[in-house]
């Protein structure tokens, strides 16, 4: 029996000692794992030889509104990646874990790398898709996550009601008309991005899927066989992501420094450059130029500049019977 | 009689189409998805297996489930065995209440659970600051983990003793305590004895769940690759991966585990029948 106890030692001894250890937690979105895993490893390496301390990164993922909950409840994440700025607002909000000016700590909104939205297609193109009206044409069918719950939904309602607002102008009611109509055309809202890759891809519904332009590449690359095509619309909007340490928990855990080090490594050309290979636009001037033909031009738009502060479009758009709600039920009625 | 010489004509098809369906839903809903499993998880071949064996996430993951399940079983072993000797050796106001509070675990759904304990002990919790001045963390660290296993897995070492331990009776017992035996004694020599194959399928049932749960680990856990990712928890991550192969190995792993419980038992059920 007494042998029995030993190997179980060990695991609690394995379990509690990395307690010791510096370390830093990073909670990031769903699907940045392959990014993170691929840059933590330079991080390290660039501590280690500018303080000679080793670093370990944890890494936690989510949807981002999921993970900003958990820190709230008391995960001590050290930093957070996320893919929309509401959900590190909410951390000052709730839980005033840092201060209301977050954004302005570090460059560019505090986003070392942005995207956009961009539609993949099936092979060869066969409904000629090439713009966001495009996408309302005779049969064509759409797959999205539900802007209710997934972050990268929302960026792709904004994106379609932005277009329509250059299209139509003054016109407010063939806007709202346009955006029923394209809402109309979603064979199924899933509630997440990897979910809406499933039903394109596996269950083979829809014309044409819509997520992150990175996620758009990375499917490409996943199944090479099926000869998908990416499509960027020439009018579309700027999807940030926006970073933070997160000052009770980097006091707590001594790991303020190491947290700040790590967030601005993120905007050097080594880190910049791995962005770029994940298909995510970055800043870095002499990045930007190498990979410079992997981003088909697009005129990009700022969430605040059109449709006025986050808070604005959430009570606006995104609350209940809010617009969303009300051009989802008028493009149902049309059907 | 021969029971087939009294089966009419209706009943002589009755009975094999019954058998064939019993047979079929068999097949098609447990056998071959377990089949599946494991020809999915082979899918990479020996070299993706071990591959995704020696992944240290995977590992830390098997040794998080086994080291959350270790401690599970002897809590539940220990507090199933005093609640069910209370309410089957007394009578006490509240007796049958105590049994229905223990199917709590039971009736609530896994998901309450973890959030309950969320509730109650994270950071916004009554208890937050009294965890915060000893720079405690139970929540999104392994403690929370054993603590939501317990109790969704409490029920089964008490649902398994109490029915054995009321037919059994006092009798044996109450003989001892007047010979002069301890109350030790009489439980080491006398109950125990009694209700150790019981016992033994109790803990096999608790195992087998500390080791699958998933909905109370998931809102306690934070999902922290290599610190708090049990081997369910990491098969929902493989596959949002894109590692299909990998999270079909972790399936085939929690399978294995499964089925080797489940051996030990119909053994016990057998010896249990028997005695």
């Amino acid at each position: 029996m007494r042998r029995l106890w030993i190997p179980l030692a060990l695991v609690v001894a394995q379990l509690t000692s990395t307690v010791q250890a510096k370390e830093l937690l990073n909670s990031s979105y769903d699907i940045a794992r392959e990014l993170f895993a691929d840059i933590n490893p330079l991080f390290v390496e660039h501590w280690q030889q500018q303080s000679g301390e080793t670093l370990t990164i944890n890494q936690s993922h989510g949807g981002s509104s999921r993970q900003a909950q958990a820190i709230i409840q008391g995960l001590r994440a050290d930093v957070v990646t996320f893919n929309q700025s509401t959900d590190i607002d909410i951390l000052h909000q709730r839980g005033n874990l840092l201060p209301e000016n977050w954004r302005e700590r570090l460059p560019n909104n505090a986003s070392p790398y942005y995207s956009t939205m961009a539609f993949l297609v099936r092979k060869g193109n066969p409904k000629g898709i090439e713009t966001w009206e495009d996408l309302t044409k005779e049969g064509v069918t759409l797959v999205f996550p539900n802007p209710k719950t997934s972050g990268n939904a929302r960026y792709t309602y904004l994106a379609a009601y932005g277009d329509a607002l250059q299209r139509f102008g003054d016109d407010r009611a063939g806007v709202r008309a346009w955006v029923a109509e394209f809402l109309s055309r979603v064979a199924v809202f899933d509630t997440g991005g990897r979910g809406a890759t499933t039903s394109f891809i596996d269950r083979n519904l829809g014309d044409v899927l819509i997520t992150f332009e990175s996620e758009v590449n990375n499917i490409i690359k996943q199944y090479p066989d099926l000869g998908l095509e990416r499509v960027v619309p020439p009018t579309n909007v700027l999807a940030e992501f926006p970073v933070a340490w997160i000052d009770r928990n980097v006091a707590r855990n001594g790991t303020e420094q190491q947290a700040k080090a790590y967030l601005e490594f993120l905007y050097s050309e080594q880190a910049q450059r791995r962005l770029a290979s994940f298909y995510y636009r970055v800043h870095h001037e002499a990045v930007k130029a190498d990979v410079a033909d992997q981003f088909p031009a697009t005129e990009l738009f700022h969430v605040e500049d059109v449709f006025g502060s986050w808070e604005q479009v959430n009570i606006e758009h995104f609350a209940n019977n809010a617009e969303l709600d009300k051009l989802l039920s008028e493009g149902r009625r049309r059907r | 009689m021969k029971p087939s010489s009294t089966l009419n004509s209706q009943q002589r098809w009755l009975r094999p189409l019954l058998i064939g369906t019993g047979v079929t839903l068999t097949v098609v809903l447990l056998v071959i998805p377990l089949v599946f499993i494991f020809y999915a998880a082979m899918s990479a071949g020996l070299g993706g297996l071990w591959h995704n064996l020696k992944d240290p996430d995977m590992l830390h993951a098997i040794c998080l489930t086994l080291f959350v399940a270790g401690l599970t079983v002897p809590i539940n072993l220990v507090f199933g065995t005093l609640i069910a000797w209370c309410v089957t050796r007394f009578t006490f106001p509240g007796r049958r209440l105590l049994l229905t509070m223990i199917d709590i675990p039971f009736a609530v759904s896994p998901v309450v659970a973890g959030l309950l304990y969320l509730l109650l002990y994270g950071a916004n919790g009554p208890f937050a600051n009294l965890l915060d001045h000893y720079d405690m963390q139970l929540m999104f660290a392994w403690p929370g983990l054993v603590m939501v296993t317990v109790f969704v897995s409490c029920p089964f070492v008490v649902r398994e003793l109490v029915p054995l331990m009321s037919t059994l009776g006092t009798e044996q017992e109450e003989a001892a305590v007047l010979l002069g035996a301890s109350g030790w004694k009489v439980f080491w020599d006398i109950t125990l004895p009694n209700i150790r194959w019981a016992l033994l399928y109790g803990v096999i049932l608790t195992n087998a769940r500390a080791v699958g749960e998933f909905g109370a680990v998931s809102v306690v856990s934070g999902t922290i690759r290599g610190q708090t990712n049990t081997l369910p928890l990491h098969i929902e991550l493989l596959q949002q991966d894109y590692n299909t192969a990998g999270a079909f190995i972790a399936a085939a792993l929690l399978t294995l585990i499964a089925i080797a419980t489940l051996v030990v038992k119909a053994f016990l059920q057998w010896k249990l029948a028997k005695d």
